[in-house]
């Protein structure tokens, strides 16, 4: 057993955890915090999307142990966040879902596109949203309601990843290359 | 899809972690992003005793630039070359390849140091170095070696990688003036390994080319005779098609019809690519 500190939903929580646990049991079984879903748990279905980092992360894919120190989000953590405010209104709205199991990943995914593309077309969700599967094949409506949420936020939720140095950035660019 | 027990050691410093990787009478593994090897590990197809955590390394985080060269550390992700948070000195090449790597999430966290210790014949960030003819810093319990990632890689899964061997990064070297580029690849769904996957590359207007084709044997592999075929000014496709399957012949021979056929379209879209750059 190792111990850990991992700052999950704004909570710090330490704990023993064997190495071989991943992020996802962690969060599930320790935690109790169960919106994180678990289909495939080889990276293959995206249903365990969380934010690790400021990142979306597959947490079938981490390690607890390697999660050390570092800041988790899921779905539960996001009860109060306006971008997800605004998605959780149009998947309700243009009826995104049908068994369910998908959509806490597809709204974690939905999430973080917003994050970074400025309203999304169709056929970028599409190509952002390959790495969800939904089995009702229930496609159209999910991608149909972030379409709409990025058109109503209108970019205003953009999030910078700024490179390590700016400076650096900005000297690779005005070189043109 | 549970692992079995191990031991877990996070290195604090590359030659921590390297006596770590060499240690006598234990199977061990490195890991960074681990987004190959969680699944293997779950899976149950790798099995080790120790387990090597390299992903807070800072040396293996060092990005740079020179004026003939770009250097990748090896933790770098997909997700920051996608994201041009690197530098790109290749037309934006690396951007787009790294943009069609698995999913967001796992670009995320997946590492360029990673895709190619695997060396999965699928995986793209091979094929792409070879194309730029990168070389590879390794450091070991011998000191550090340096190789082109050509000759690193030897096989399926296969490296030049022994016991306690890490990754540091990559060396790709600039080229002199514009990279014209075209990259092409078949997969069944967007994200998943390819089934063929071709790079053209070329100097400017009529400098040095290379044409590599990967997900087609143990290892990407330099097509020679399409190479020279593309150096001869507009050559047609009529006259690329014999050098293209010249290539295939000597390099890909155990293909059969239909992936000799998805090879030819996957070159010659990539050679039509970049030659409307």
């Amino acid at each position: 057993m190792t111990a850990v500190t991992i700052e999950l939903n704004g909570v710090k929580i330490s704990d023993d955890v064997e190495p071989r646990q991943t992020l996802a049991d962690f969060v599930r079984d320790r935690c109790g915090l169960t919106a994180t879903h678990l289909g495939c748990e080889h990276g293959a279905c995206g249903a365990c999307t969380v934010v690790l980092d400021g990142e979306a992360t597959r947490s079938c894919l981490s390690l607890a142990v390697m999660c050390d120190g570092r800041s988790v989000l899921t779905l539960e953590g996001l009860r109060t966040d306006p971008v997800m405010d605004v998605l959780r209104r149009h998947f309700h709205e243009s009826h995104a879902l049908q068994c369910g199991f998908c959509t806490p990943g597809m709204l974690m995914m939905a999430r973080d596109i917003l994050q970074r593309l400025p309203c999304p077309e169709d056929m970028t969700v599409r190509h952002e949203l390959s790495g969800q599967i939904c089995r009702c094949t229930g496609y159209a409506n999910i991608v149909k309601a972030i379409v709409a949420a990025g058109q109503e936020l209108g970019g205003r939720n953009l999030v910078d990843r700024a490179p390590a140095d700016p400076a650096d950035a900005a000297a690779f660019d005005s070189e043109g290359m | 899809m549970k692992a079995a027990p191990f031991e877990y050691v996070r290195a604090k410093t590359v030659a921590e972690a390297s006596v770590l990787l060499g240690r006598k009478g234990v199977t061990t593994a490195a890991i960074a992003g681990g987004q190959s090897l969680v699944p293997m590990l779950g899976l149950r197809v790798a099995l080790i005793d120790l387990l090597v955590d390299i992903s807070r390394l800072e040396d293996l985080k060092v990005v740079t630039r020179t004026p003939d060269s770009v250097w990748l550390g090896a933790l770098t992700t997909h997700a920051a070359i996608e994201d041009g948070l690197t530098p790109d000195a290749f037309g934006g090449l690396m951007r787009r390849i790294a943009s069609q790597i698995s999913y967001r999430a796992v670009r995320n966290r997946g590492t360029i140091g990673g895709s190619v210790a695997l060396a999965d014949p699928a995986a793209d960030w091979p094929c792409c170095l070879i194309a730029l003819d990168a070389s590879v810093r390794i450091v070991g319990r011998n000191g550090v070696r340096v190789e082109r990632v050509a000759d690193f890689i030897q096989g399926q899964y296969e490296t030049t990688l022994a016991t306690g061997d890490i990754i540091m990064g990559f060396d790709i070297p600039a080229p002199a003036g514009r990279l014209r580029w075209g990259f092409a690849k078949v997969t069944r769904k967007s994200g998943a390994f390819a089934h063929s996957m071709a790079i053209a590359t070329m100097r400017g207007k009529d400098g040095p080319a290379a044409v590599v084709l990967g997900a087609a044997g143990p290892h990407p592999r330099r097509l020679e005779a399409t190479t020279g075929m593309l150096g001869l000014g507009e050559s047609s496709e009529e006259q690329l098609r014999p050098a293209i399957a010249a290539d295939l012949e000597s390099h890909f021979a155990d293909q059969d019809a239909y992936q000799k056929r998805m090879h030819t379209a996957t070159i010659l879209r990539a050679v039509r690519e970049m030659r409307t750059q």
